[in-house]
């Protein structure tokens, strides 16, 4: 039967990792996510699924946890909030260059610096374009209701140790805080040791019965092998942008005028998309699920048929580079955006369209 | 009474020379080659006195290039 | 008796370790990483441990120790050996798992990871190498670096005012109530030698019995990064460092 409950996202997000059948979390406190470690310790895993919780010393320390444990071979989790996640990028760089899957919350706040602690859509470059040092990017999912910050949990975990890579959630504040009706998903067992030993060949998890020991590392000081290494890298990105791009689309069939915006942002838009529509203004949405890889080809598809585009996010304009780089100015691309903490109302994405595009509203 | 008599085998291609067997020796039996060089260039270390090797193994316990194994034969005289 | 007698298979009383690798060390001559390593292959073998170890290298000069010793390696980023350690281990808690670790990554960069996998009571091993200088990226001070001496970053002594007083870390880790098992050794003599892989015995014991966190400090050289040959360097170590960083059990419980 079908568990529907009332939570935050946050919440939802704890319950999902120990319904995954995760193997372990290493996290430290930090506004607005601090409810997925609160929530796990009240949940008590290691009595019920043995899932390890683990409340470490800092956002460094959690990632590297994270770091060590998926080199065994097992699922694991780390969340935080932009300030944390620029502590993480060390480890996120180390889990991407040693081919390790995990998964990474963002539950993103105002910045730069320690910023606010209100809602912001800011790391969007960051978590797209790698974050860290060297040439590499995370599969990036962007949750627009409280529902799919519990389904990514698994789809991110899902795609992570089908390539080999760190997901991350990347949730504005807004998807962490709200409370909504939420379905969790049912209780998966954690695998065996047997089970982590055949999906993960390579994990380093003690020698056991395998012929040849198993090394994860980073480092390759051999310039010719470590370009080897980054263009396996590449050929797997290469791979993860043909099979793994997701979007919704929104009234897009007969839009003259499109947006694109993701997460919380894009629930506010389509408030606006149904108050344009009744003024007789076609506007459609394309709503980026996958953040990385980026639904451009969609989007280029969707410029050849609309006279504008207006991105609307979380900040001073970050999103809008891809949407550019896809549209390769066909159509005029324009950007709306509040900032530190201000979540906009549908009439000010109703102004900014009639100011734009000069559409009567 | 018991006489001891050791020996001790050199790997001199890994051997790099860094001399620290030839000071553990209690018996000066190893010096490094005066002239002589391994394929890396180091005067490896060799047995100049093997007769004097007791087969303590003092050498093989400071060698950090495990280069040395060590053998030791006790004659009870029977 | 002639050499041929003596060297016979039946006659071996020291050979080189079966989990070493065959490859050479890139460790300068009379590197005392190179002596640690093979105590740890000799006592993973004796101790039946091989097929169940996890070891966690070091940045630094130990960051090629999954070269030279045959087990499963996880290769951590500078200072975080300690972080990774405390997931290995808790999510595969019958492994034996060990950090490898120089006096930069531990004492510096690392201190946090150090004193809370410590504090924790991580069941894990933590071998920490001091030899008071950055060796990989070419002698630098280290925390441990004694006042007075010369390093890259020191050209003319450290001093207290610049730079603070060398950092006897594991005193301050044996305070903590995590740790069940605090040491610090050399291996600058056979006798020493055999006291230090004694003492990692005992760690590993104590890993495997998880009774908290064990640290085996080794006092050692580098000979590179001091200027001195391998033989002098342990008598400057003698002389200058036992000084500072006695020798002996700090807690033994």
């Amino acid at each position: 039967m079908e568990e529907v409950r009332l939570m935050k996202g946050n919440e939802a997000i704890a319950h999902a990792v120990i319904r995954y059948g995760a193997d372990g979390y290493f996290g430290y406190p930090i506004t607005p996510q601090s409810e997925v470690l609160e929530t796990l310790a009240e949940l008590r895993p290691w009595e019920t699924t043995g899932m390890v919780v683990l409340q470490a010393e800092s956002e460094v320390a959690a990632i590297n946890m994270v770091y060590g444990g998926a080199a065994t071979g097992k699922a694991v989790m780390t969340s935080s909030s932009s300030p944390g996640i620029s502590l993480k990028q060390e480890g996120i760089s180390y889990l991407a260059a040693s081919e390790l899957p995990a998964l990474i919350l963002n539950v993103m706040r105002g910045g730069p610096g320690l910023g606010t602690i209100q809602p912001s859509q800011a790391d969007y470059f960051q978590a797209t374009k790698g974050g860290g040092h060297g040439d590499y990017h995370l599969i990036v999912l962007a949750p627009a209701t409280v529902q799919e910050m519990t389904d990514f949990v698994a789809l991110g975990f899902d795609l992570a140790f089908k390539y080999r890579t760190p997901a991350m959630i990347l949730a504005d504040g807004v998807v962490g805080q709200m409370m909504e009706k939420v379905v969790l998903p049912p209780q998966r067992p954690r695998r065996t040791e047997e089970e982590v030993r055949a999906q993960c060949p390579w994990a380093a998890c003690g020698r056991g019965d395998r012929a040849e020991r198993n090394v994860v590392t980073s480092l390759e000081l051999d310039s010719a092998r470590m370009e080897v290494n980054n263009n396996r890298f590449q050929a797997t990105y290469r791979a993860i942008e043909e099979a793994e791009v997701r979007y919704q689309e929104y009234f897009t069939d007969d839009a003259e005028y499109l947006i694109v915006a993701f997460g919380s942002v894009a629930r506010i838009c389509l408030k606006a998309i149904e108050d344009a529509r009744a003024a007789g203004v076609k506007v459609g949405m394309i709503r980026p699920i996958t953040l990385w890889p980026f639904p451009s080809k969609e989007i280029a598809r969707l410029s050849a048929q609309v006279k504008g585009i207006l991105t609307v996010e979380l900040n001073a304009g970050q999103m809008i580079e891809d949407v550019r780089l896809a549209v390769e100015g066909r159509v005029p691309v324009r950007h709306f955006g509040r900032m530190g903490g201000i979540v906009p109302n549908p009439g000010e994405v109703a102004d900014t369209l009639r100011r734009e595009f000069d559409v009567e509203l | 009474m018991a006489k001891v008599y050791g020996a001790v085998t050199i790997d001199s291609r890994r051997c790099k020379g860094c001399e620290l067997c030839v000071v553990a020796c209690p018996c000066d039996v190893l010096q490094l080659q005066p002239k002589e060089v391994n394929d890396r260039g180091y005067h490896f270390a060799y047995a100049s006195k093997p007769e004097a090797c007791i087969g303590c193994a003092a050498c093989a316990t400071v060698c950090p290039d495990a280069c040395i194994e060590v053998y030791r034969v006790v004659d009870r005289g029977n | 008796m002639k050499p041929e007698d003596i060297i016979r298979p039946e006659n071996k009383v020291y050979a080189r370790p079966e989990l070493l690798t065959d490859r050479d060390t890139h460790y300068c001559p009379g590197c005392s990483h190179g002596v640690v390593h093979r105590l740890v292959a000799e006592l993973l073998a004796e101790m039946g441990l091989a097929d169940k170890t996890i070891g966690i290298a070091p940045v630094g000069c130990a960051v090629f120790a999954y070269n030279y010793i045959n087990v499963d390696w996880i290769e951590a980023a500078h200072g975080r050996a300690p972080a990774l350690a405390t997931a290995a281990s808790r999510l595969n808690p019958d492994r034996m798992v060990f950090t490898y670790q120089g006096d930069g990554d531990l004492a510096a960069i690392g201190t946090a990871e150090t004193i809370h996998a410590c504090n924790r009571g991580e069941n894990i091993t933590i071998i920490f190498i001091n030899n008071a200088i950055y060796g990989m990226t070419g002698g630098q001070m280290a925390p441990t670096t004694l006042l007075g001496m010369k390093t890259a970053t020191t050209p003319y002594g450290r001093t207290a005012e610049l730079n603070g007083y060398p950092l006897a870390i594991t005193n301050l880790l044996a305070q903590l109530d995590g740790t069940c098992y605090v040491t610090r050794q050399a291996v600058h003599t056979p006798a020493a030698v055999r006291k230090a892989k004694g003492a990692i015995k005992k760690a590993f014991e104590n890993t495997l019995g998880k009774r908290g966190t064990s640290v085996v400090e080794i006092v050692a050289t580098c000979n590179s990064g001091w200027k001195l040959t391998p033989a002098q360097s342990n008598e400057w170590m003698a002389e200058h460092m036992f000084a500072k960083y006695p020798l002996g059990d700090l807690k033994n419980e």
